[in-house]
């Protein structure tokens, strides 16, 4: 008889199935024990999940990060797994060699951890405070800035142009970095100023 | 891109010219998979090299780097000779039949009005006809002999296919091949997609390599339909974004530009930015600049800009130079005109031309500030790697911050992709160490300026201490108010003109769209373009509704696309004059009596009529341009140019060399090389397993391609005795690297011009840092000149020698 196996009868299957493993801990309690020991637990189980892009080109494919711990919640998170998005209508679900291996990228060994500095004529990096170098490098600005911005041309016309110290903006940073950039440059009168549109 | 990547799938022939989707964006390119299986879509490949797109494709064809014009024009003139052109769109939808003022003309490779001294033009030759009406003069017979129609046909009769092969090196029957595929998408319903990367962009003329592509793409009606359009293949995760919020030397966010010293006040700048229609009835949209410069302005300087002060005008920087891009920021640095520099996420040691020269300049800077997650060779430009990075550091004065930034998992935000969707993310993981967000640092170092500028004075303190930057925790302004700002708020209650008990737009609000902007101060807008993407509705960017009514690509309630949600740009020239979609089967817009409805955002007014208002809302024509009046640097038509350093002299025009307006320093012109005794043609490229310097920080990624290698043909190997895995010199005029020799079947020896042209092929991934071996990169040879218009170094042609070499031991 060609019978179709409908979902309802492949679940009353799977219900018996249970059965005969229920029977088994019932009789062969140290073995069931010891057998799923052997069995390495589902490794994002108890996982936080957090969307987000992929940081490579600009198809721009949808990722699920899982970390232990959860950010949002105030803990310490370690990102443990990243895979592409299913629900995501580029790229639904796949990734590509550079994608599929981004976790090597967030937990590489030469992510920079703390500010350095290298001072003239040293051939070493220091670690400095965030407070030394945001301090100094501020102080740096501001006496290159008064020594150096144009404020009138030749001709008398206001240009408040600063064209001695510049900035490279990253194109991997996000929109909203992008404008606080915008901002800041901007407002100093900087006009050497520049993005990786070009290479 | 004006469309995206969902939507290639409707296509019917993809063309891949000047990048390599299926390395470069393998997922993205599988919409080209898609659109091949599902539609019987056809795909071809023209490179120098047998990429991976290539391997796929139906038709491949070889060109020499450097001549896609030549190729281009060449299919132009096929199309036109042949007729395959879509008439209708062409009449109603480009400036065919517009007239070209006297005087205007094209010889020996020149444009009228070219000074050699100045390598410029002057270009008000290159401008229509304009009637005692006020609008541009046309004849839809297309008979005058000056209407852009009849130029251009004269302008591309020399690109015959046996002048293409010559130049290009394409065999004839295989350009003649892609030429008559290409020319059966004039058919009203089939479309054609242009897919390009830095393939086009990285030459001398790389903005006339778009635009060649772009006329074609205007003459067989596939522009603004689905399956259709330009579309840039971008390289990096938000370099969309930064270029629309302005992160460049001439921008303001949302294509607005910075004045230059000859616009000394608000009304001088805004007096030609007024974008007075050139044919009757006509949007030209930009008539609404002064809506988005003031909210920008206001945006920028909060109460400070007031109607009185220009909206603080006079805090903009006024340019003096038509930029400080790259180039001209390593060419101050070299010449000791510069102090300090910051390096946000960028590593311009590897990225820009000339390398001996960039090392020379950066060791001239007083102070250097690097901000990254990993380690990079800018940030370490002072320390000697032996061959890799030869450099005393004890003869380098310059102070260096290398300040650690988060990565993309541990920041929240939105990224613009090539498509133009903003897309929101969150962070999922603790950053390392003492690691900050860029916009921590920023705000960082702004409080710490203002403080000093509110301590002790200073020249032009006004515009910091006056920059609006009233953020909950000033210290670390959060990416939801930033981007709340990216949007645009209302700053004072707007009232009904006709009924003032009633208020039109609710003061602290924000603006739903950029259409209710003001240029009276009560509205402010960081990024018009973006307007939209946080308003009273929420965050739109963060929209997760993945559902694609009818199939149609277009996932509309999918994040947020600029502007407006408007997933194809220009999509309103997806319909007839009449307002019927040319191809019913891929209906995108149609007029319905009244107004425009169908399944994307129109591009247009929703009640403009069809016969009236022109698709091309953005020019003050209502159409596309095949000619391109004074805009671009170097010709109103895109004409053959060899780059700087060629292995032939130009065909056209002997005497030329390069294009003849790209800006060349000053001892950079001294440091090109010539055939004689550079005879190989090289070229630079990417691989699939590694995005850049970054994934040789990636153990997967190092572990894949470990090592620099250069790629050569089987000929070129027998002829200099080289073999694959052997080790090789190659070198410039400027420098010279070590690489290990892959020998290929993905490069073959051209025939250009009677000549036997070799390519080598040069890849970039490899530096002094990180998890792979030490290597070289292509920027240790390139040379230092620009694209006449937007100065994309030229990294995809120049000359190189090569030699066998015995390699260190291992």
């Amino acid at each position: 008889m060609n019978m179709e196996l409908s979902r309802r009868t492949f679940l009353k299957g799977a219900s018996a199935g249970l059965a005969g493993t229920t029977i088994g801990a019932l009789g062969f309690g140290e073995a069931e024990t010891a057998y799923a020991a052997a069995i390495r637990p589902f490794k994002l189980a108890g996982t936080t999940e957090t969307r987000n892009t992929c940081t490579y080109c600009s198809v721009a494919c949808g990722i699920i990060m899982y970390s232990k711990g959860n950010l949002a919640k105030g803990e310490k998170a370690d990102i443990i797994h990243i895979e592409g998005d299913v629900d995501h209508p580029t790229n639904r679900g796949t990734l590509c060699p550079k994608g599929a291996a981004l976790l090597d990228y967030v937990h590489a060994e030469t992510r920079l951890k703390y500010p350095m500095v290298r001072k003239p004529g040293s051939d070493k990096f220091e670690r400095v405070s965030w407070d030394y170098a945001l301090d100094r490098i501020a102080r740096l600005m501001k006496d290159d800035r008064d020594r150096n911005i144009v404020e009138k041309n030749n001709d008398g016309v206001t240009v408040n142009r600063w064209t001695t110290t510049g900035f490279l903006a990253a194109s991997a940073t996000t929109n909203e970095t992008a404008w606080a950039t915008y901002k800041v440059v901007r407002s100093a009168g900087m006009v050497v100023f520049d993005n990786q549109a070009r290479v | 891109m004006t469309n995206s990547w969902t939507d290639i799938k409707n296509t019917d022939l993809v063309v891949i010219m000047g990048g390599n989707a299926a390395e470069a964006q393998p997922c993205g390119f599988k919409w080209v998979t898609e659109a091949k299986a599902n539609r019987g879509a056809k795909l071809i490949v023209v490179d120098p090299r047998f990429t991976r797109s290539a391997s796929v494709a139906d038709m491949y064809a070889p060109i020499r780097q450097g001549t896609d014009i030549a190729f281009l024009l060449g299919v132009i003139k096929y199309c036109i000779d042949n007729d395959k052109v879509q008439w209708q769109y062409t009449k109603a939808f480009t400036n065919a039949s517009y007239i070209i003022k006297e005087g205007f003309g094209y010889q020996d490779g020149l444009f009228t009005g070219y000074d050699e001294a100045k390598r410029d033009y002057n270009r008000s030759t290159w401008e229509y006809e304009i009637g005692p009406d006020g609008f541009v003069v046309a004849d839809d017979t297309l008979q005058h002999p000056r209407c852009v129609w009849n130029l251009l046909k004269k302008h591309i009769a020399i690109y015959t296919p046996e002048t293409v092969e010559r130049i290009c090196g394409t065999p004839k029957e295989k350009f003649l091949k892609v030429a008559q595929m290409i020319s059966e998408c004039s058919s009203p319903t089939k479309t054609m997609t242009s897919m390009y990367a830095l393939g086009w962009t990285q030459h001398s003329k790389g903005s006339q390599n778009i635009r060649c592509m772009a006329m074609l793409q205007l003459i067989l009606g596939n522009i603004g339909v689905r399956g259709g359009g330009m579309n840039a293949l971008r390289g990096h995760s938000n370099i969309q974004g930064l270029t629309d919020i302005g992160l460049m030397s001439n921008l303001i966010p949302g294509y607005l530009t910075l004045p230059t010293e000859r616009e000394p006040t608000f009304d001088v700048y805004m007096s030609t930015r007024g974008f007075k229609p050139l044919r009757p009835g006509q949007m030209s949209y930009w008539q609404n600049y002064k809506k988005f410069f003031v909210s920008f302005l206001k945006a920028m300087y909060g109460p400070a800009a007031t109607a009185e002060n220009g909206f603080a005008y006079d805090y903009l920087p006024k340019l003096d130079v038509p930029a400080y891009d790259v180039l001209r920021a390593f060419e101050l640095m070299h010449a000791g005109k510069m102090n300090g520099y910051f390096c946000q996420g960028f590593n311009p040691l590897l990225s820009f031309p000339n390398r001996k020269k960039l090392t020379a300049a950066l060791s001239k800077l007083k102070w250097l500030v690097t901000m990254d997650p990993l380690e990079t060779e800018t940030s370490r430009f002072w320390e000697n790697h032996g061959e890799f990075n030869d450099v005393d550091p004890s003869k380098i004065q310059t102070e260096v911050f290398q300040l650690p930034t988060t990565c993309f998992a541990e920041d929240e935000g939105s990224l613009t992709n090539s498509g133009r969707w903003l897309q929101w993310h969150w962070a999922g993981g603790t950053p390392p160490g003492e690691s900050k967000l860029d916009s921590w640092i920023m705000a960082q170092l702004y409080l710490r300026l203002k403080a000093l500028y509110q301590k002790e004075g200073g020249k032009v303190p006004e515009p910091i201490v006056n920059l609006d930057w009233r953020y909950k925790d000033p210290g670390e302004p959060s990416a939801q108010e930033l981007a709340k700002e990216l949007n645009g708020s209302v700053l004072e209650d707007v009232l009904d003109p006709n009924d003032p008990t009633k208020v039109v737009l609710a003061k602290g609000k924000q603006v739903v769209s950029f259409a209710v902007l003001r240029d009276d101060g009560k509205t402010a807008c960081g990024c018009w373009i973006y307007s939209g993407c946080y308003n009273e509705a929420g965050n739109n960017m963060a929209r997760r509704d993945n559902s694609d009514p009818d199939d149609t690509g277009a996932f509309s309630k999918w994040a947020f696309s600029w502007p407006v949600s408007r997933r194809i740009l220009y999509n309103r020239a997806s319909a007839d004059i009449n307002g019927k979609p040319w191809d019913p089967t891929r209906k995108l817009l149609e007029w319905n009596g009244t107004a425009w409805t169908g399944y994307d955002v129109p591009d247009i007014a929703p009640g403009a009529k069809p016969d009236v208002v022109g698709p091309f809302i953005m020019n003050p024509e209502g159409t596309a341009r095949l000619f391109t009046r004074g805009m671009m640097r170097d010709g109103p038509f895109p004409a053959h140019y060899e780059p700087f350093e060629a292995p032939i002299a130009n065909v056209i025009a002997p005497k030329i060399r390069g294009n003849p307006v790209a800006r060349v320093f000053k001892g950079d012109m001294e440091q090109f090389g010539d055939a004689k005794e550079f005879p190989y043609a090289a070229t630079s490229y990417r691989l699939t397993e590694h995005f850049h310097f970054w994934t040789k920080h990636v153990q997967i990624n190092a572990s894949l391609q470990p090592e620099f290698f250069v790629e050569i043909s089987e000929q070129l190997a027998k002829e200099k005795n080289i073999r694959s895995g052997g080790w090789v010199r190659v070198w410039s005029k400027r420098g010279s690297v070590k690489a290990k020799a892959v020998v290929t079947k993905r490069i073959t020896p051209l025939i250009c011009d009677g000549k036997t042209v070799h390519i080598v092929g040069i890849p970039l991934h490899w530096g002094f840092t990180g998890a792979a071996k030490k290597g070289f990169g292509p920027n240790s040879l390139t040379p230092y000149v620009g694209d006449a218009n937007i100065e994309t170094p030229e990294y995809k042609a120049f000359l190189v020698d090569i030699e066998p070499i015995v390699g260190p031991v291992a």
